[in-house]
């Protein structure tokens, strides 16, 4: 019955849909305030349908009803409750419900949280994210049924996959689309603004927020998600340009440089139509991506059981909205005019550069992603594109977008002068460019690479140091307020801003590190021996049989010594689980500030003997933590107290990031 | 200002479009095989349950015959397993069974129960000559003519469309 109930609340969430998106876009462009008034209220229904229809199909993964094929299919009465529930998103159709819960959750946000918009803005906003959800329910229910029946059930299910039993893939694709969906958002936003010719600073200010949350959002998604590949694999490695890696990657991207090109039309009014437009690009990515990860047209490690309808549905909903909005984009931009002019050397200028090159590094990963796929359809034969074509073309774009995060927020606005620049800015560079000289030979070996890496790392962490520290002194200058009380008045985007680019440079670090001095070894160990790297010796002591909830295995006793001394034990598993006959690798990872150490389990050998993998990985966890530092900006930046007086619209914001 | 400019993004999405369109009936995973239209590599292996006894490529010459790498360790070959059962039905053509990296009686008791379609069976315990032919999943499945070249290789489990689209007509091509 709770299916059925469930799927019952998943088509009434369809036709409300197609009622609000109805009388809100006809109410809107027709100025029918009582058709308007239709669309909060619908978007707060709509969410509570969904989550129950959601609720109804986790209380059949928490109970075992293997009558339900969704549940046969990706569950077992041996997995463990969380797992169970982590389950009901585990396979395509529970995902694609994931999928259309958070989006009728940020429908009801945007309802409920823009007070201040004016009515028939909001109805063409919550309209267009309703007909993009009725692509998306009309896909679930036609093609992706999460509570079709299984006749007759099964006795026991199939079991989760076992790559996906795992803490972090829990919280992972709740997080990857609270960000890719959350980019419907500012899509919403745009097109509304394109169809009611209302480009204005307003319209940039209302998306700004909006924006920098699913951009946070997606960054912790990403990140988790390379983190748990970096863990679970058990191959040690934190990104490998996989597809669907790609996937959620270019909307990060885009979405990086719509959030700087909102500034720029909010604070200047310039770029409107550039910033349209990313706005259009990054959300048609993130649908781009859901295309890719499940209709089978690039192989993957993690994409889903794919079958071509759906293919064909979603590519063709693809080309309705993407289609749709560049139609329309092509007929409004033309009438939108120039904002405020800026000299070549202005902050401006900074950001626009930042922009391209962002925009032109997502592209190159699109057109790698792609490339296969373009070669076979012309009959060119088939190949793949690896990690060498992206580390090649990725990081020549990106470092001189690193660069520019030093000097663009110092610059000013509309003109700055060169000679202002470098005096603020010299001592930032020259003491980069001599510690990045000097450190790599304290670190076991100078290499160009690890130099150029800490390079950017130091340059955007110094940059950033004195672009706090003029500010603080001209506001001491200005009203002879103490450095505390200064540091206090500054706006909390302020810090949002100084904080995610310091986690760019964490991150930097983080990467630059472990490619230049990861050290790896593979070795045949039977109990007694010893491995050492770096200064650890590593000493197999024991090896044990395992018995799991749904799994057996073998664990091993690796007993670490320094200089001799016994400092720690890590116990790497290698695991059968049982239902699904798959051996999964449980790396044993100690983690640290300054390095992990890193043990994974690989082959037993016939004389009894196993191979282990061994890492040293040094500051390998900044890469994470630099994503996290990013995210945490974003959210600084959007706890700024102007967000929370939304009613006062028509109040003069203050200026964010300026250092004048 | 030229207000053409505007439709370029709308031009480059349509191309990429018209790709995943196309994409959409294309399948990445079949790789061709550098091995298609080469000799067969030679191999002479011990037969499952009578290792005394060896089985060589040459005992196949002037036949078309369907080679199949399984292993009882491998999930998906129980998926396929019935298609081969099937196919062996048929008796289109002789099936030899390449038992890649198994324990010999692990192989017996799996046939055994789900039922024995090949002619023969062959060990390759250590898995040498599965390198040679380039096995990297398992089910893999070979066809080869009476010259002793590949002419057909498919990587995974054989569906029942492989066969009677891809493998019949070829068999019925190379007899004629």
């Amino acid at each position: 019955m709770v299916p059925e109930i469930g799927h019952f609340a998943v088509i009434l969430a369809l036709c409300v849909a197609m009622a609000q998106a109805f009388f809100s876009l006809v109410g809107a462009t027709r100025g029918y305030v009582n058709w308007m008034a239709v669309s909060r209220p619908s978007a707060y229904i709509l969410f509570f349908l969904t989550s129950f229809g959601f609720c109804c199909l986790v209380i059949s993964f928490l109970t075992n009803d293997f009558s339900v094929l969704n549940v046969a299919s990706n569950s077992n009465s041996q997995l463990p409750w969380p797992y169970r529930l982590a389950a009901s998103w585990g396979s395509h159709e529970g995902s694609l419900l994931l999928w259309v819960l958070m989006l009728s959750g940020w429908m009801a946000a945007v309802a409920r949280f823009s007070k201040g918009l004016p009515n028939d803005m909001l109805s063409l906003i919550l309209g267009v994210m309703a007909l993009v959800a009725i692509g998306f329910y009309s896909f679930l229910l036609l093609t992706s049924n999460p509570f079709d029946r299984l006749l007759p059930p099964a006795m026991d299910g199939r079991d989760l996959n076992p790559l996906l039993q795992d803490p972090g893939m829990v919280i992972h694709p709740p997080m990857l689309y609270m960000g890719y969906v959350g980019f419907s958002v500012v899509f919403a936003f745009a097109i509304a603004a394109l169809i009611s010719g209302r480009l204005d600073t307003t319209w940039a200010r209302w998306s700004r927020p909006w924006t920098t949350i699913a951009w946070a959002f997606l960054t912790i998604g990403i990140a988790l998600g390379s983190w748990w590949a970096y863990y679970e694999l058990g191959w040690g490695g934190w990104w490998f340009w996989d597809p669907v890696e790609n996937a959620s990657f270019m909307p990060w991207l885009c979405g990086t440089a719509l959030m700087h090109s909102l500034l720029v039309t909010e604070k200047r009014g310039s770029f409107k139509v550039w910033t349209v437009l990313l706005a259009i690009i990054t959300f048609s990515l993130s649908l781009l991506g859901t295309f890719l990860v499940r209709s089978g047209v690039l192989t993957s490690v993690h994409a889903f059981a794919t079958d071509p309808e759906r293919g064909v549905f979603i590519l063709g909903f693809l080309v309705f909205v993407v289609g749709a909005s560049l139609i329309l984009f092509a007929w409004r931009a033309p009438k939108v005019g120039l904002g405020g002019r800026f000299d070549l050397v202005s902050r401006e200028s900074a950001l626009l550069a930042n922009n391209v090159l962002l925009v032109v590094a997502a592209a190159s990963v699109l057109l790698g992603t792609l490339y296969p796929l373009f070669l076979d359809a012309l009959g060119l034969g088939k190949i793949s594109v690896g990690p060498p074509y992206f580390d090649a073309v990725f990081i020549p774009i990106m470092a001189p977008a690193m660069f520019l995060m030093g000097i663009g927020p110092i610059s000013r606005w509309k003109k700055s002068s060169v000679p202002d620049l470098a005096a603020k800015l010299k001592w930032a560079f020259v003491i980069s460019i001599i510690s990045a000289s000097i450190l790599p030979f304290t670190m076991g070996g100078w290499s160009l690479f690890v130099s150029f890496g800490l390079l950017l790392a130091l340059w955007i962490t110094l940059a950033g140091l004195v672009n706090l520290w003029t500010r603080l002194e001209q506001m001491s200058k200005g009203d002879g307020r103490t450095l505390w009380t200064s540091l206090l008045s500054l706006p909390n985007s302020y810090y949002g801003m100084l904080c995610a680019h310091l986690g760019v440079a964490v991150f930097v670090v983080g990467v630059t590190l472990v490619g230049g001095y990861e050290v790896e070894k593979d070795v045949k160990m039977s109990l007694g021996n010893t491995v050492t790297i770096g200064d650890y010796t590593i000493r197999l002591d024991a090896l044990e049989e395992l018995e799991g909830p749904n799994y057996t295995g073998v664990e091993g006793t690796m007993t670490i010594l320094v200089d001799g001394e016994e400092v720690d034990q890590m116990f790497p598993q290698k695991r059968l689980y049982t239902v699904q006959q798959m051996a999964m690798t449980e790396a044993a990872i100690d983690t640290g500030f300054t390095r992990d150490l890193y043990i994974s389990l690989g082959e037993p050998l016939s004389d009894g003997s196993w191979v282990v993998r061994v890492y040293l990985k040094p500051f390998v966890d900044w890469i994470w933590g630099g994503a996290f530092l990013m995210a945490l900006g974003g959210v600084l930046a959007v706890s700024d107290r102007r967000y929370r007086k939304a009613s006062e619209v028509s109040s003069s914001p203050e200026e964010v990031t300026t250092s004048t | 200002m030229a207000p053409t400019r505007f439709l370029i993004p709308l031009g480059i999405f349509i191309a990429v479009a018209a790709f995943l369109f196309k994409g959409l009936s294309l399948d990445p995973k079949e790789v061709p095989s550098p091995l298609i239209g080469k000799a067969a590599p030679e191999f002479s292996l011990p037969i499952l349950n009578a290792s005394d006894t060896r089985f060589a490529n040459v005992d196949m010459a002037d036949k078309i015959w369907l080679l199949n790498v399984f292993a009882s360790w491998c999930g998906p070959c129980l998926d396929e397993h019935p298609i081969i059962v099937n196919f062996a039905r048929s008796a289109a053509v002789p099936i030899l069974g390449f038992n890649y990296k198994d324990r010999p009686q692990a192989a017996s008791q799996w046939l055994d129960r789900h039922g024995d379609p090949y002619d023969q069976v062959v060990v390759d315990l250590d898995g040498r000559i599965g390198l040679d032919y380039g096995v990297y999943g398992v089910p893999e499945t070979f066809l080869i003519d009476r010259e002793g070249i590949i002419r057909y290789k498919k990587i995974g489990p054989l569906t029942q469309a492989d066969v009677s689209k891809d493998i019949l007509p070829l068999i019925k091509e190379l007899s004629e």
